[in-house]
């Protein structure tokens, strides 16, 4: 998927996406020649359609989880899955531990807990990776710009 | 009128790459099941003639012969193979995957029955609406984690119990590298045998080697008197392997003992795996 400004007949980049609610997925693409910016509007039918192949528009930012596809599209019961703590070796090297303030932990609690356990390591390896010793809302958001993690 | 560049024409960076994506995806599989020796789909174009049955069956008396093995139950909406193998969840999910569940005799079991509450339909997050198309996408995606994401380990046999259905061996083969082949189950009834000819057909027509036929219900076996009673009418398995030119595996009496089958060597279930070494060699 590639699109070009006709004006200036320059592809354009890929700057941005998001989730803005109602099920619409958003991309916004600039022109390198004239600076224009456009937005690419998914109804909720299309980005269904596209999520369901476990792809990712603009490319992924983390390796796919185990399970990922069905942990985030399925509707599962809620001690499916046992989460397992990260290794020694995989957290060698890297800050820790991280805590979650209130506020994190009440938004992470409205996440199905079928896809909870999943959330909560992306969050954590994320916050590791930075040097980040506390997961907060905005944090969340930064890393769900930073990982292209729209829906969790 | 306007006039576009086609999408080679223009060389930047395809940052979404969505065709790398999805070879990735394939590259998982490939990676993962390298450690699998053999994989063998049991198929049926007819639902309840016994797959499942057949495919614990098969699991259990190849586990009692000392192999590693594997189930992956592709019947995502019907899932019953888990529950004949004794096995269940929670899934323990690793750095590298998800650990499949261990059901008896050390049988390693992924189904979407450790994944689903008691009575609970297979449902989806997203809307509503055209749910219908990407339904399939979904179904396809999740089958393609169970084979992807599931650390099998090294593996004698992965046995695919499909779902009944005409076309579920050639939906599922693009996902699966290098698959030996498929078991057909039949009951000897005329109506099973025309709808596991389709499903014959539409393998033998996709490239996939037809292993042979296994005839479940092959009469009744009277615990009292220990005499085989007919229980349907018709020989379909033996007039399937002769369409098809492949061996009848075994025809399996109706056992009224249910799971003695699955639990203890049995002597059809025997004979079908000796066909089927003889098959696979």
């Amino acid at each position: 998927m590639k699109f070009l400004c006709i004006d200036c007949d320059e592809q354009m980049v890929f700057e941005d996406r998001q989730q803005p609610g109602d099920g619409t997925f958003a991309a916004a693409f600039r022109c390198p020649g004239c600076g224009r910016r456009m937005a690419l509007l998914a109804n909720p039918m299309e980005s269904q359609l596209v999520g369901s192949l476990g792809v990712k528009i603009g490319g992924r930012e983390l390796d796919e989880q185990p399970f990922e596809l069905t942990r985030a599209q399925m509707v599962g019961k809620p001690d499916a899955f046992d989460d397992a703590e990260p290794s020694e070796a995989a957290t060698a090297g890297k800050p820790g531990p991280v805590v979650w303030s209130p506020q994190a932990e009440e938004r992470l609690s409205r996440a199905p807990t079928f896809v909870r356990g999943m959330i909560k390591r992306i969050y954590a390896e994320y916050a590791r990776d930075q040097g980040i010793a506390e997961i907060t809302p905005e944090v969340m958001d930064t890393a769900r710009t930073d990982l292209g993690l729209e829906g969790m | 009128m306007m006039s576009f560049r086609t999408y080679f024409d223009v060389t930047g960076e395809d940052r979404s790459q969505l065709g790398a994506q999805v070879e990735d995806q394939r590259a998982q599989v490939r990676e993962r099941l390298a450690s699998v020796r053999t994989t063998v789909a049991v198929m049926s174009g007819k639902g309840g003639v016994g797959k499942s049955y057949l495919t614990a069956s098969l699991a259990g008396e190849l586990a009692a012969r000392g192999r590693a093995i594997g189930v992956l139950d592709a019947d995502l909406r019907s899932p019953t193979v888990a529950r004949l193998l004794d096995a269940s969840g929670p899934l323990r999910v690793v750095e590298h995957g998800v650990e499949p569940a261990a059901g008896r005799d050390g049988i390693r079991v992924i189904s979407s029955d450790f994944l689903l509450d008691d009575g609970q339909p297979l449902t989806w997050r997203g809307p509503e609406a055209e749910r219908h198309l990407w339904r399939g996408a979904l179904e396809a995606g999740v089958l393609r984690e169970f084979l992807a994401h599931v650390v099998w380990g090294t593996l004698d046999v992965l046995l695919i119990d499909l779902p009944p259905g005409a076309d579920a061996a050639t939906e599922l083969a693009p996902l699966v590298p290098d698959m030996a082949g498929t078991i057909a189950v039949t009951i000897p009834s005329e109506e099973s045998r025309r709808s596991v000819e389709r499903a014959m057909r539409a393998a033998r027509d996709a490239g996939l080697t037809l292993l042979g036929v296994a005839e479940n219900m092959s009469g009744y076996a009277c615990a009292e008197c220990g005499h085989t009673r007919p229980l349907f009418a018709g020989d379909a398995g033996a007039r399937l392997a002769d369409e098809f030119q492949v061996p009848l595996l075994a025809r399996i009496p109706f056992d009224p003992g249910a799971g003695s089958l699955v639990t203890s060597p049995s002597a059809p279930v025997g004979q079908l795996i000796t066909h089927l070494e003889a098959a696979l060699s």
